[in-house]
């Protein structure tokens, strides 16, 4: 596949985010189908492709009347829609489906009909991790970083500094959950939910969804919305346990995925004018930074201690406000592709001035997966 | 309410039979000789099958840790560890640092550990690790 022979033509969130007792989690998938068919004038019969998590797919494709050609139910997390919108765009280029669309729905806060995630006792997490008290995100993402911390020369206050730009810049978008700005004395004295880590470092738990259509770059030239094109991808795994990480201080799924993604892409660090690096919580951003190649291992913290990612900066990441105060239903990877296409249709809440390339990264299931997608607004 | 514990699987019985009887057991590869866990019957580095049961010394250092903040009324007093320990044999595993105060003051990176066998009913005994030096 060559870069820019597929383009995203259609792209919304749920109508509401954060709190929205009154959908399910089905519901909230069909929201934003129902959205981004209106956003590419589009009806479910022009709709030949489905894509989401699990059983998803299908019960959307029922729901809506579509009749699939082609199905991708990956489920590595929150991750997921990066590589549904990667397998999409391979699956229209070889002919097997031309309109696709993935979606994304949780009821994260209202649990309203949740899909349920447990590790089983028998599993392999099940018999040599639930045991000691992982269960949840946050006992379980978080367990690398002190190590990184030590060999790589970061501090706590580091932690802290992701939290406070991301919140600079969720202050300008009238859609985010959490808008007031922070310091990094308030998030170190926030209270603590797994040390090192404090609140405002952890993701937000709310309700919301969101859908994109994809099609050939021939087609998407018919449709009302600018076209953003997909000029690279990647994707990877490591093991879902993540005590079997490799190194804790680098994530091998980061470092495949990305550089699968810059090398089908054409493109280098410098043509890359808006970064998405999935922020369930505040380490993954310094993860990130140096598992793509933006800078040397060590080197990701100079980049909040300098305010190069936040607003004015020369690297602006996370424009959205992020998963610690945009919003995270549980698998934010769909909330930072939509922050993608709206900042190369120009149409961002805190719009970056002429962005043309943006590089969007998810990691997915505890640093168990990766997916990674270039985008363009020029084909 | 008692805490999740494994059930065994036929891959696994050999290490939670160990743990009952007082033994950390890894599996290590005959051919090339590389330690691994968790438990399968093959080697991860090179595939062969051919794989021996031995038991490890016990020793491990203090690889990265967290304190969970959240109640946790199954693991007990909160807050609590959750850590991961490399040991002396290469692998790494999941457990819990006992006999050592649940702070960043006491629990130290790379700080040297020993497992510590706590039966929890009559089929399952956990491994969990405390420091050397702990009383
Ligand atoms: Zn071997």
């Amino acid at each position: 596949m060559k870069p820019g022979q597929i383009a995203v033509v259609g792209a919304a969130e749920t109508t509401k985010l954060g709190l929205i007792p009154e959908l399910s989690a089905l519901g909230l998938n069909l929201d934003a189908a129902l959205n981004a068919l209106a956003d590419a004038a589009l009806k479910p019969a022009d709709i030949d492709g489905v894509a989401g998590v699990g059983d998803q797919p299908g019960w959307v494709a029922s729901q809506l009347g579509i009749v699939p050609k082609w199905i991708d139910s990956t489920n590595v997390g929150g991750c997921s829609f990066m590589l549904h919108v990667r397998h999409a765009a391979a699956a229209i280029a070889a002919g097997y489906c031309t309109n696709v669309l993935i979606t994304h729905g949780e009821s994260g806060r209202s649990q309203i009909a949740p899909a349920r995630y447990a590790a089983q006792p028998a599993s392999l997490s099940g018999q040599f991790e639930a045991p000691y008290g992982t269960y949840a995100a946050f006992t379980m993402f978080t367990i690398p970083v002190l190590r990184y911390l030590k060999d790589r020369g970061a501090t706590r206050e580091d932690l802290a500094r992701v939290a406070v730009v991301q919140r600079q810049w969720a202050a300008l978008n009238p859609r985010a959950t959490l808008r007031t700005p922070t310091s990094v004395d308030e998030v170190m004295n926030a209270p603590l939910i797994a040390y090192p880590f404090t609140k405002p470092m952890c993701c937000l738990v709310t309700d919301g969804g969101g859908a994109l259509i994809l099609t050939t770059a021939e087609r998407a030239k018919d449709f009302p919305t600018k076209p953003v094109y997909i000029l690279g991808s990647g994707e990877s795994t490591e093991c879902p346990m993540i005590s079997v990480m490799e190194d804790f201080t680098t994530s091998r799924a980061f470092r495949i995925s990305g550089k699968a993604a810059f090398a089908s892409s054409g493109i280098t660090h410098a043509d890359v004018d808006h970064l998405m690096i999935y922020d369930a919580f505040a380490h993954l951003p310094l993860y990130g930074l140096e598992d793509l190649g933006f800078c040397a291992p060590g080197e990701a913290k100079h980049f909040f201690r300098e305010a190069r990612t936040a607003p004015g900066g020369s690297l602006p990441m996370n424009t959205n406000g992020g998963g610690l105060s945009y919003m995270h239903s549980g698998m934010y990877g769909m909330y930072a592709l939509q922050e993608s296409v709206r900042q190369l249709r120009g149409t961002a809440a805190a719009q970056v001035p002429d962005a043309k390339i943006s590089l969007c990264h998810g990691v997915g299931g505890m640093f168990s997966a990766a997916g990674t997608i270039v985008f363009s607004n020029q084909a | 309410m008692p805490r999740t514990l494994p059930s065994p699987t036929p891959e696994t019985q050999h290490f939670w039979d160990g743990c009952k009887a007082g033994e950390l057991l890894l599996q290590r590869c005959i051919p090339c000789e590389k330690s691994y866990f968790p438990p399968r019957p093959f080697c991860p580095h090179c595939a062969s099958r051919v794989v021996e049961i031995y038991p490890a010394s016990g020793q491990a250092t203090l690889y990265s840790y967290i304190i969970n903040h959240r109640p946790r009324p199954d693991i007990g007093t909160e807050p609590h560890a959750i850590a991961v320990v490399t040991l002396a044999e290469g692998p790494r595993m999941m457990t819990n640092i006992i006999n050592c105060p649940q702070t960043p003051e006491a629990l130290v990176l790379d700080m040297p550990l020993h497992v510590v066998f706590a039966p929890q009913n009559d089929d399952i005994t956990l491994p969990f690790f405390a420091p050397v030096d702990a009383p």
